[in-house]
């Protein structure tokens, strides 16, 4: 059933218990949204490791729902570790998906958070699972220009 | 639409019903081609008729009637086509003015809708009467639209708004209104029907203390003048704003109401054509009421189907419609109350057929979409009162809101797609 293709295992299962949930003592970056249609908020840190351009830590807050939480937390363990330049390459990766414009190939690179893809079927949605993930996007841009 | 006279015990109150037109309410759907369409495989149940209301095939035939065989612009034309839709647009606000039982056309001011006939208000009353240090008072219960236009006027003129409280019970703390109105209180706005929590406010008694205050006082109708029958002079309102297309008309139909003293000293909201009477490069006097603050071509197809709209209603009658929709709201409360996952707010009686829920754990969106699959719409957010939510110290609610076309069947399919929504998320 597509209600499943939405609402799958996964998903529930990072809604119920969500993974990273917390703030960082003095993070690089911190950032709060909120989509004001449907009062989704997150509050964002990351730490940065410098010397290898990498995100050393992620964490988050949040109060929404199931998509908007479980994008957030499955986010988090995704981005931790990996390069900037990576990072930035899963984000416009998910982004597409969820959009149901992404490749197969595109789609390996995101692991578990192909639990998102059946959000394309459901274009309403499409900001919820896309919040924070224009989030960390707006974080990282940032960095960037900070380092110009 | 199918009427018959007989009598008839009340299905909610057992109590008899002497001579009042039995109406085969399911017989009435036909009335509505969107009624019978499917959604996601599923009769589609439309339960968000607080956001707009589907719109019956005498509407949809009154503007298609307009567009193919008198459309012209009104008020200038000097041939018969022009005559045709002015008679019609002047109709069409004369019907209004009886259905809220207001004394004339002069009362009656199209809008696009409920938010701009409550702007109109604040920009020509609230900028001409208003001054500096006066107050206004609204209620905690307000929709963004009535709130926001009266914090652009305070701010620009300095004025300082009030707010009466709501009670945990989703009822306005009426006690509180005397210490709010001070002297220096010249305008309540508050709604006649809240949008969030179906509470119906005691309206009567807060015109009376804003008038003896020295306040004038504006309804927002958007939720009342739909459902249940409402009397302008009888309340004593000074102003009442309301949506067409929240009572059957077309998107882009709205109106206000003005007791002809106020209208009369107040300058015009927009300016242009069709609003003026004599016009130099230097200045220019207004036109009659209620023309003065109708500017421009107006939305006449727009204004006409709301004509349509008001007339449909009267056949079937606001007391009967208020009846049904009130059966339908217990047939609905009933069942949703014996779920203890689910809380409902706003208050248990005297209510509209707007309920606004929360089930533990299960995020109202997630709800709306569940919902959505079986063919159920409803709404899921803040309503347009963020205020009110942080009250109710929630983000968003569910909403599910009725119109005399829902039926038993509609609240059945509603309840059983809500139960496997709650069996899903708790597996």
């Amino acid at each position: 059933m597509i209600l499943e293709d939405l609402y799958q295992e996964l998903i529930l299962d990072h809604y119920k218990n969500p993974r990273n949930m917390g703030t960082i003592d003095h993070p690089d970056v911190h950032k709060h949204v909120k989509n004001p249609f449907c009062g989704d908020e997150i509050d964002l840190d990351i730490k940065i490791d410098r010397e290898n351009q990498q995100i050393e830590e992620i964490r988050f807050k949040g109060e929404g729902c199931s998509i908007s939480q479980a994008s957030a937390s499955m986010l988090t363990e995704l981005l931790r570790g990996k390069s900037l330049h990576e990072a930035h390459d899963l984000i416009e990766i998910f982004k597409k998906m969820v959009k149901g414009e992404a490749t197969p190939e595109e789609e390996e690179k995101l692991g578990d958070l192909q639990a998102f893809k059946g959000v394309s079927k459901f274009p309403v949605r499409v900001k919820c699972a896309t919040l924070v993930w224009n989030t960390v996007n707006s974080g990282l841009k940032e960095i960037d220009q900070a380092e110009k | 639409m199918s009427l018959s006279n007989r009598t008839e015990t009340d299905k909610v109150t057992g109590a008899a019903v002497c001579n009042e037109p039995e109406i085969d309410w399911k017989a009435l759907r036909a009335d509505f081609p969107i009624l019978s369409r499917k959604m996601n495989g599923h009769p589609l149940t439309y339960l968000d008729n607080a956001a707009t209301t589907q719109k019956p095939q005498v509407v949809i035939d009154a503007i298609k009637e307009y567009f193919e065989t008198y459309n012209a612009n009104i008020h200038r034309g000097a041939y018969k086509l022009s005559e045709q839709a002015t008679y019609a647009y002047e109709e069409a606000h004369r019907k209004t003015a009886q259905f809220i039982h207001a004394p004339g056309i002069e009362n009656i001011i199209f809008t696009r809708n409920c938010t701009e006939a409550i702007n109109l208000v604040a920009y020509s009353y609230g900028r001409s009467q208003l001054k500096t240090g006066d107050h206004i008072l609204l209620s905690q219960m307000e929709h963004h639209s009535n709130l926001v236009p009266w914090q652009l006027l305070a701010e620009e003129k300095n004025l300082i708004l009030d707010f009466l409280p709501i009670l945990p019970d989703g009822n306005l703390d009426l006690a509180q209104l005397p210490h709010l109105l001070s002297g220096r209180t010249k305008l309540v706005s508050v709604t006649h029907a809240s949008n969030v929590l179906g509470s119906i406010n005691p309206v009567r008694e807060i015109i009376r203390q804003a008038h003896n205050a020295g306040a004038v006082v504006l309804l927002d109708g958007a939720q009342s003048v739909p459902h249940f029958p409402v009397d302008v002079q009888d309340l004593d309102c000074d102003f009442m704003a309301f949506s067409g297309h929240k009572m059957l008309a077309p998107t882009g139909s709205g109106a206000l109401y003005g007791k002809q003293e106020l209208l009369e000293k107040m300058p015009p909201f927009l300016a242009g054509g069709d609003m003026i009477s004599d016009v130099t490069f230097q200045r220019s006097t207004w036109h009659n009421l209620p023309w003065k603050f109708e500017a421009g071509t107006p939305a006449i197809a727009e204004g006409i189907g709301f004509g349509a709209a008001i007339d449909y209603l009267n056949r079937i009658g606001m007391e009967n419609i208020w009846r049904h929709e009130q059966h339908l709201t217990e047939y609905a409360m009933k069942q949703l109350t014996e779920w203890p996952d689910v809380k409902i707010y706003g208050p248990k009686g005297n209510r509209t057929g707007v309920i606004s829920f929360a089930i533990d754990d299960i995020h109202p969106h997630d709800i709306a979409t569940f919902l959505d699959q079986y063919g159920v719409a409803i709404r899921a957010g803040h309503h347009c009162a963020q205020p009110l939510m942080k009250l109710l110290k929630v983000v968003a609610t569910a909403r599910a809101s009725f119109y005399f076309y829902n039926s038993n069947e509609d609240i059945d399919r509603f309840i059983d797609a809500l139960d496997k929504t709650r069996k899903f998320f708790k597996k």
